[in-house]
Parts: C-alpha cells; sequence; structure tokens
C-alpha cells in the first residue's frame, strides 16, 4: 500500500486514510461584487492537468483531520514532498532528506 | 457478540461500560489551564494518550490528543456533568468547542498476544512496537469503519467505534479471528 506522510502526524500513514481534495494553491477571487463570471468559472472549474509534479491538497481525514498539500507526480505516482496547507509550495530543488524516501534520487 | 471469539487463548474482546465522552478543540494557550480542570494534563505531542485511573472506576480520566487542536476527554459516566462544567468554567477565556459525544461511540478492550495481529486483519497502520508503541493513539480505519486506537501496553488496546457501526466492526473481527486463533 502507498504510504502518505501526515506533515502534522509526522508519519507515514496507509493511503486509505487520505482523501485528495483538488488542486493546490487555487487563491479565491474577490471581493464578490468586483468578480467577473469568466473570473469566478476559471475559479470553480479550470485547472491544470500537466503531466509530472503537481501541487495538490489532500486530508487525512481517518486520522488527525486536517488538510495539507503535497506535490505528486502524475506520473509515478510518487509523493515528492507534503507540507502544511498555509505554506507556499516548496522549490522543485530540495535536499534528499526533505523528499519523501520514494523520491529521493 | 459473535459465538467463540469473546475469549481465547490469544485475544480478547471485552465491552466497555458506560462511559462520558468529549471531544475538545482547543488552542494549545489554554492547555494548561485544562489540564488543572480536569485532573490529568492533556498530552501536548499529537497521537498520544495519557490516563490514570481505572476505566469506569470513579476519578479515572482518558486525554487523547488526535488532531493538532482536537482531544477526547473519557471519564466515567456519572462524572461526565461535573467534567463539562469544570472544563466550561477553566475554558471562558479561550476560543474553544467541548462537545458531549457519550453516545456517539462504543468502547472495547482488545487484548492478549494476538491482539496486535488481529488489528491488522483490517487496520493498514504499522501496529509493530517501534512504530506503534504504548501510549499511542490515533484515528484509523478497520475495513471500511473509522476507528479509534490507543495502544496502553504491548498487548492491550482501547478502540472507540461509532456505535451504530459496532455490529459490523465486531462481525468483522470474528471473521478475521478464525484465521488467528
Amino acid at each position: 500500500m502507498l504510504l502518505i506522510r501526515c506533515p502534522y502526524c509526522g508519519m507515514d500513514r496507509p493511503e486509505i486514510e487520505f482523501r485528495h481534495a483538488g488542486a493546490a494553491h487555487i487563491t479565491r477571487p474577490g471581493p464578490p461584487d468586483r468578480v467577473t463570471d469568466e473570473e469566478w468559472a476559471a475559479f470553480l472549474y479550470l485547472r491544470d492537468n500537466p503531466k509530472g509534479r503537481v501541487a495538490e491538497r489532500w486530508r487525512h481525514i481517518h486520522g488527525c483531520g486536517r488538510f495539507f498539500n503535497a506535490v505528486r507526480d502524475t506520473v509515478t505516482d510518487v509523493f515528492v514532498v507534503t507540507y502544511k496547507a498555509g505554506e507556499p509550495r516548496p522549490p522543485e530543488s530540495l535536499a534528499p532528506e526533505a523528499l519523501t524516501p520514494e523520491a529521493r534520487p | 457478540m459473535a459465538d467463540g471469539f469473546t475469549d481465547t487463548p490469544r485475544f480478547r474482546l471485552v465491552e466497555a461500560p458506560p462511559l462520558a465522552r468529549f471531544v475538545l478543540r482547543a488552542p494549545d494557550a489554554a492547555l494548561k489551564v485544562t489540564g488543572k480542570a480536569y485532573g490529568l494534563a492533556l498530552p501536548e505531542a499529537l497521537n498520544r494518550g495519557a490516563s490514570h485511573g481505572e476505566r469506569g472506576k470513579p476519578g479515572a480520566r482518558v486525554a487523547l490528543h488526535l488532531g493538532p487542536d482536537e482531544w477526547w476527554l473519557i471519564v466515567p459516566e456519572a462524572e461526565g456533568p461535573d467534567v463539562a462544567a469544570a472544563l466550561e468554567k477553566a475554558l471562558a477565556a479561550h476560543p474553544h468547542s467541548l462537545v458531549d459525544v457519550s453516545h456517539r461511540q462504543v468502547g472495547y478492550v482488545l487484548e492478549g498476544e494476538g491482539a496486535a495481529g488481529l488489528l491488522n486483519a483490517g487496520c493498514p497502520l504499522d501496529l509493530s512496537e517501534t512504530a506503534f508503541p504504548p501510549g499511542m493513539a490515533t484515528r484509523s480505519l478497520f475495513h471500511r469503519v473509522g476507528l479509534m486506537i490507543w495502544r496502553m501496553t504491548p498487548g492491550l488496546f482501547r478502540l472507540e467505534i461509532d456505535r451504530t457501526l459496532a455490529p459490523y466492526f465486531v462481525a468483522a473481527l470474528a471473521e478475521a479471528a478464525k484465521d488467528h486463533s
């Protein structure tokens, strides 16, 4: 079973304890009375679908309950790094210690 | 309860007596006053449990740290209202939520040398003693139902399962027990 590191629990936990929750770092446009329909539609529906590393929201629903962010490779399904909600996406070149074991070179 | 399963040489499942349970959501700043009012220091490390006294006996206290700002507090049923009142008083200065969930869950004790192996029939956590030492408590899954697992000693687990899902849990555990006896 795939193991995912929860940044709050600080543990590698089985993947079925987690739920995917869409793309990360999507900023809600505002204020609402000045948002155009196009901007709102883009916020709701338009997402990139890249091949390679993507930042996603995940939730440790059957554990600590928290949402966090993860960089995952859509080709290999390897979780490169997980980090707490609110933190910026880590740079592409990370020290090997910061990576999950599967993502280390 | 399923036949021939409650008492085997390798494991035993016992249902807990009625208990009062609270879910406390509070900031770290409120921990000290809460511990004082509760009579047991709340564990600061995540996924840890603390207790004193014997379950169901007067004065028994359990505190489980299951989320970054979430603790479960379990006390004897008769002491529930008093504990809630004391905690509300102590927490008055802090934003918090204290919810009585006494009847939401059923508690079980699973004990014996085969307990960890039996739990692993449906729970994907690493329950070896290095990865899941005594004192550790966390929510997880058993097949399709969520449950709380708290390891008190190497061979003794306390479990909390939602009441409506408990029959499924016990039946699934009994089925697994056939392979583990």
